[in-house]
């Protein structure tokens, strides 16, 4: 019986592999297993033998048809096998080519300091405040101990507009952030502890001086808070904003009608192309006792310190920028390299 | 406030160098801004006698001199100097030294005779252009001596930047002063001996109005105005910054800065009657010795004599009256006024003057007497003349209340613990005389020359400066760990600063005021534009109202610098006069000043790429990114026109209501206008809106299979799609999840002036799937709402 079928298996084998379309895979399937394939024929034919014949022979023949389909199965994934590498390969792509996309926007680089600023100072608890830029005489200067005609006054030049408080005195453009402490601690009770960031004016247009810059102001009052917690914090703001240590601070007196002890911060960097020079980097002081009354506060039980700083001018130290009026003159060709 | 350091280490010389000194200065709160050597180094150039001169024989403008330059042996010098004779003594520059001009000396025959040696000119080293002749020596120069030593060409110039509060140390004397508490060393101030009176020539004075505290006045007869300003005195002058005129104006001065003490020399036979110190009256007219003629006013204190004001007090002296080459007898005016009557009248005149910038932050009211008499002895050695006697009137000096300081406090205050020991220590330094009180309490009066101590903190400020602020720890606070969290439904400007960014827009910052142009063109506010009152320029003279032409000027800069497409976008204020906005917490009365968040585009609407769209953004595309900013917020547009924009081509809009701003294709004036080669969309939006957001609310999500219908419908061009929508809205089934546009066809089977919308209907019931029949029931009720209100047909 074997003598028989084995050609029949190496002959299907042969057919199948020589095939490479399903189709005719199936018709050189019913050649071998089809009703009036070789194998069917055979099976067929059992009932011709003898019982004890029988069941050997149909041992067999069941042994060749399994090889077969096993043949045939093989070939089938071997065919689909082949033909998913080939739509493969033809469906391959330059993924080197660049991608889809609409182009790159960006966020501006002061905004990005002042970002920056928030997230240190909302790291220790400090809120961020708000206020109007077009501002009243009393909220600018007055509330922070700068009477009219103080010369202290003359320290910044004030923008004026065509409008009027109640009092008659006109409204300007606010030459600092402090106002801005002003209004938020009169809506507040200690501990009051809060930065404001925003756009403030000045009379002063040249190289090292635009008429429109942005500060951010600090403030925290409360029993305890001393000109040596002032020092603490603010020096490592500046450790932490320019994420080195290698850089040292300086506090020196000054003078500001609403702090005192008031200073003036230098930092000098211990490497890099401003390696060496003292640079001036904030106002600060203790919050002078009669703005902590026009707070609303008591002086004896509340102290504190407040800070400013020019928003400008950590963002040229942190990226080395030249020239301030860059800032302002919206060219996509500067501003893009801060996205 | 600039002088020289040789004039302060004549008062005080602490064992510091120059350097040290400076910083010194500077860590006590002195700001020094500048430092710089009066001379380059001078070496080989010393002082030297001429002994003979005789002509050279080969040349008739050059002499032959034979100098001692302190060597013992003479050296013969060649000089073509109209100035050199014998005896004369001069900086003599010898062979080796290197001139400031680059020139080197040596040993060279000049015309035939050796020279060994150069005698200079002021010019040749560099201390001024005068090069008219030999720099001549005073007689008693000591031979041999470098000339720099001689000359005190080893000084520096020390310009120190004052904070207002510190007029104390608008002085040699005052600076001295300080170094003397800061460091130790002892103080020498300079000598005021009352000079006595030899006649009792007097002129009176009345004091008509207490501003004027103090009145010392002193006739002084007989003076040679034209008496020369000694060099020592010339020098010091220069090194401050005072250009020397003439010896009297020139000993004011001198006196002003060593002792801060301001003073004015009147011509006593210009003066007309007694002198009056009153208020100007309206009317009166007053011609300043710069020349300009002033109309006094009620609170500008004047000095008067018989004829009205001649001088503004504490602020500059009159024309009429002053001392000029023909002045023979004097009188001299030491005054003090009080700083509230000075304070902000020259800045008001458009002015300043050396006196008004002390008086207004205050002068000592004490040291009258010593700068009257500082200045007779300057004025009676250099030009000579006989002093009356002294009349010193008092009205009102500033009555110094004594300050209590609890060390407690000032330890709380500054965060350190200086000892009440240290404390003491440091007011006795600085001459303020304390005196301890019951509980450790500091009492100090504080000195006349001192206005800025008037309060505790005044004295704590004192402690920690003096004390060293460097001495301060620096250490991390410790507070209360509160936690902070914004609240949910709170969008910071900075979340829709990022959505920007991510949509490709670059974020510029643009001036708060602007052209008035752009109001005009751009602004919708009609008059609500705010103008500066006083404007850095012409196009920075109002304030904005809109953020629009700040952007179409940004995108016009890059434009013609080469970009082919800009998207930029700014978060600001914009600025509007309101007479309904109040004043609150965070606002002021009669101004509106809302954020705002604008964007602008031009150019294609992606980068040139291999796969990109090829077109240029429209108004669909800024309204997509707008509504992609506001989300989940759903805006609504309504058709509406702006100035600035493009009027079939602009919509307002709107939010729960409320309208929010405006989104549109720039007018096509103005694209002209403002020579644009590109058209650009906008929007502008109030920013406080978008960042109002509503809390989620969890609904059932139905586990039932949606039913979609698309409904294709007729309508006249001139049907706006927003209205088909809001018709829906009414009486909607309950069974319509969503209803939305999403196809607009024209052209091929479509009737002129009509177009075909495809709106495409989902429902669903969360308890049951729904049937045809009632899908297409909706389907219906979609066809027959929109057929009865905009005859719109099925197609």
């Amino acid at each position: 019986m074997n003598e028989q079928l084995d050609p029949i298996v190496a002959q299907a084998l042969a057919q199948f592999a020589a095939l490479d379309e399903p189709a005719q895979l199936e018709q050189a399937k019913a050649r071998f297993l089809g009703k009036s394939g070789a194998i069917t024929d055979l099976l067929k034919g059992l009932r011709d033998l003898p019982p004890d014949e029988k069941r050997a022979a149909g041992a067999s023949i069941n042994l060749a048809k399994e090889r077969i389909e096993q043949g045939l199965n093989e070939r089938r994934e071997a065919i689909a096998r082949a033909r998913l590498e080939a739509r493969l390969h033809e469906e391959a792509l330059d993924v080197t080519l660049p991608g889809r996309r609409r182009g790159a926007g960006g966020i501006h680089p002061v905004i990005r300091t002042w970002q920056r600023v928030e997230s240190i100072f909302r790291s220790i608890g400090f809120e961020v405040a708000d206020g109007p830029e077009i501002e009243s005489d009393w909220t600018n200067f007055t509330a922070l101990n700068n009477p009219e005609n103080h010369p202290a006054r003359s320290m910044q030049d004030t923008f004026y507009v065509d409008a009027k408080d109640a009092s008659g005195l006109p409204l300007l453009l606010r030459t600092h952030t402090s106002p801005m402490q002003v209004r938020h601690a009169r809506t507040h009770t200690p501990p009051v502890k809060v930065i404001a960031p925003g756009r403030t004016y000045r009379v002063d247009s040249d190289a090292t001086h635009s008429p429109m810059f942005h500060q951010v102001e600090g403030l925290w009052l409360d029993e305890q808070v001393s000109f040596a917690d002032l020092k603490g914090v603010y020096t490592e703001f500046l450790h932490r904003f320019f994420e080195t240590d290698a850089l040292r601070v300086r506090f020196r007196p000054s003078f500001f009608p609403f702090t005192e002890p008031s200073a003036e911060i230098d930092m000098m960097f211990d490497s890099g192309p401003l390696k060496g020079r003292w640079l001036e980097i904030s106002g600060a002081g203790q919050v002078h006792p009669t703005v902590i009354r026009n707070f609303g506060f008591d002086p004896e039980r509340v102290i504190g310190f407040a800070f400013g700083s020019g928003l400008e001018r950590l963002t040229m130290l942190r990226y080395g920028i030249g020239d301030l009026r860059l800032f302002f003159e919206g060219d996509l060709r500067f501003l893009s390299q801060f996205g | 406030m600039q002088f020289s350091e040789h004039w302060l280490r004549s008062m005080v010389d602490p064992d510091l160098t120059t350097e040290a000194l400076s910083d010194l200065l500077t860590m006590s709160g002195l700001e020094v801004e500048a430092c710089d050597p009066i001379a380059p180094p001078l070496d080989r150039v010393v002082v030297a006698a001429v002994l003979s001169v005789e002509r050279h024989p080969g040349a008739d403008k050059l002499a032959v001199c034979v100098v001692d330059a302190g060597e013992g042996v003479p050296r013969t010098i060649v000089c073509g100097a109209p100035n050199v004779r014998a005896g004369l003594r001069v900086p003599c520059a010898l062979p080796g030294a290197r001139l400031p001009g680059g020139i080197e000396i040596a040993v060279a025959k000049v015309r035939g005779v050796e020279s060994s040696g150069m005698l200079c000119s002021a010019r040749e080293l560099a201390l001024s252009d005068d090069h008219g002749g030999l720099l001549e020596l005073g007689a008693d120069a000591p031979i041999g001596e470098p000339f720099a030593t001689w000359y005190e060409l080893d000084d520096h110039r020390f310009l120190i930047k004052l904070t207002p509060n510190r007029a104390d140390c608008l002085s040699v004397l005052g600076v001295a002063r300080e170094v003397a508490a800061l460091t130790g060393a002892s103080l020498v101030p300079p000598p005021t001996t009352a000079v006595a009176a030899v006649h009792e020539r007097r002129h009176p004075v009345r004091i008509s109005d207490t501003a004027c505290g103090r009145f010392t006045g002193r006739v002084i007869t007989g003076v040679n105005p034209s008496a020369p300003t000694p060099e020592w005195m010339r020098r010091r002058l220069e090194r401050a910054g005072q250009r020397p005129i003439s010896a009297l104006v020139d000993v004011t001065n001198y006196v002003m800065l060593e002792l801060g003490r301001p003073l004015h020399v009147y011509d006593l036979d210009r003066l007309q009657g007694p002198i009056d110190v009153r208020m100007g009256r309206p009317g009166e007219k007053l011609e300043l010795l710069n020349g300009q003629i002033i109309d006094l006013a009620p609170d500008l204190l004047c000095i008067c004599d018989d004829r009205g004001p001649i001088g503004l007090a504490g602020i500059m002296g009159g024309e009429s009256t002053k001392a000029g080459d023909a002045t023979c007898n004097v009188f001299l005016e030491s005054a003090f006024f009080a700083p509230e009557a000075i304070a902000g009248r020259a800045r008001r005149l458009n002015f300043t003057s050396d006196a008004s910038h002390r008086f207004e932050r205050g002068v000592d009211f004490d040291n009258n007497l010593d700068g009257i008499e500082r200045a007779t002895r300057l004025i009676l050695d250099i030009c000579g003349g006989e002093p009356g006697p002294v009349d010193d009137l008092k009205s009102a000096v500033p009555v110094r209340a004594p300050i209590a300081m609890r060390p407690e406090r000032a330890r709380r205050v500054i965060g350190m613990p200086v000892s009440d020991a240290d404390m003491m220590a440091i007011f006795e330094r600085l001459g303020l005389q304390p005196r301890a009180g019951r509980d450790g309490v500091v009492h100090i009066v504080p000195p006349s020359y001192r206005f800025d101590l008037a309060i505790e903190e005044d004295l704590i400020e004192e402690v920690a400066r003096v004390h060293g602020f460097d001495r301060i720890p620096a250490e991390p606070p410790r507070a209360p760990a509160r936690m902070l969290a914004a609240p949910e439904t709170q969008r910071s400007l900075h979340a829709l600063r990022a959505h920007m960014a991510d949509a490709g827009f670059q974020e510029v910052i643009n001036f708060s005021f602007v052209d008035a142009a752009w109001e005009r063109d751009f602004g919708a506010g009609g008059d609500a534009a705010i103008a500066l009152l006083n404007p850095i320029a012409n196009q920075l003279s109002t304030m904005r109202t809109t953020l629009m032409g700040g952007l179409v000027a940004n995108l016009k800069f890059n434009l013609n610098r080469g970009a082919t497409r800009a998207r930029v976008f700014e978060v600001g204020r914009a600025f509007l006069r309101d007479a309904s906005a109040l004043d609150g917490p965070f606002a002021v009365a009669g101004v509106r000043q809302p954020q705002r968040i604008a964007a602008a585009a031009c150019g294609p609407l992606d980068e040139e790429l291999w796969g990109n769209t090829r077109r240029n953004v429209d108004f669909f595309d800024l309204k997509g990114d707008l509504e992609a900013l506001c989300a989940p917020l759903v805006p609504r547009f309504t058709p509406a026109a702006h100035p600035a924009l493009h009027p079939g081509r602009s919509a307002r809009v709107e939010l729960a209501g409320e309208v929010i701003g405006w989104v549109g294709e720039l007018h096509p004036r103005w694209v002209q206008d403002y020579q644009l080669q590109l058209v650009p969309v906008l929007f502008e939006l109030d920013a406080e809106p978008l960042q109002r957001l509503r809390f989620p609310v969890s609904a059932e999500v139905s586990k039932f299979p949606a039913v979609v219908r698309d409904v294709a419908l007729l309508v006249d061009e001139s049907i706006h799609a927003q209205d088909l929508l809001d018709a829906l809205q009414i009486d909607r089934p309950a069974s319509v999840s969503s209803l939305s546009l999403f196809d607009i066809y024209r052209g091929a089977g479509i009737p002129e002036g009509r177009k075909s919308l495809a709106f495409r209907v989902v429902m669903q019931d969360t308890q049951r799937t729904l049937t045809d029949v009632e899908a297409d029931a909706v389907r219906e009720w979609i066809v027959s709402i929109l057929n009865q209100k905009f005859a719109a047909e099925a197609r």
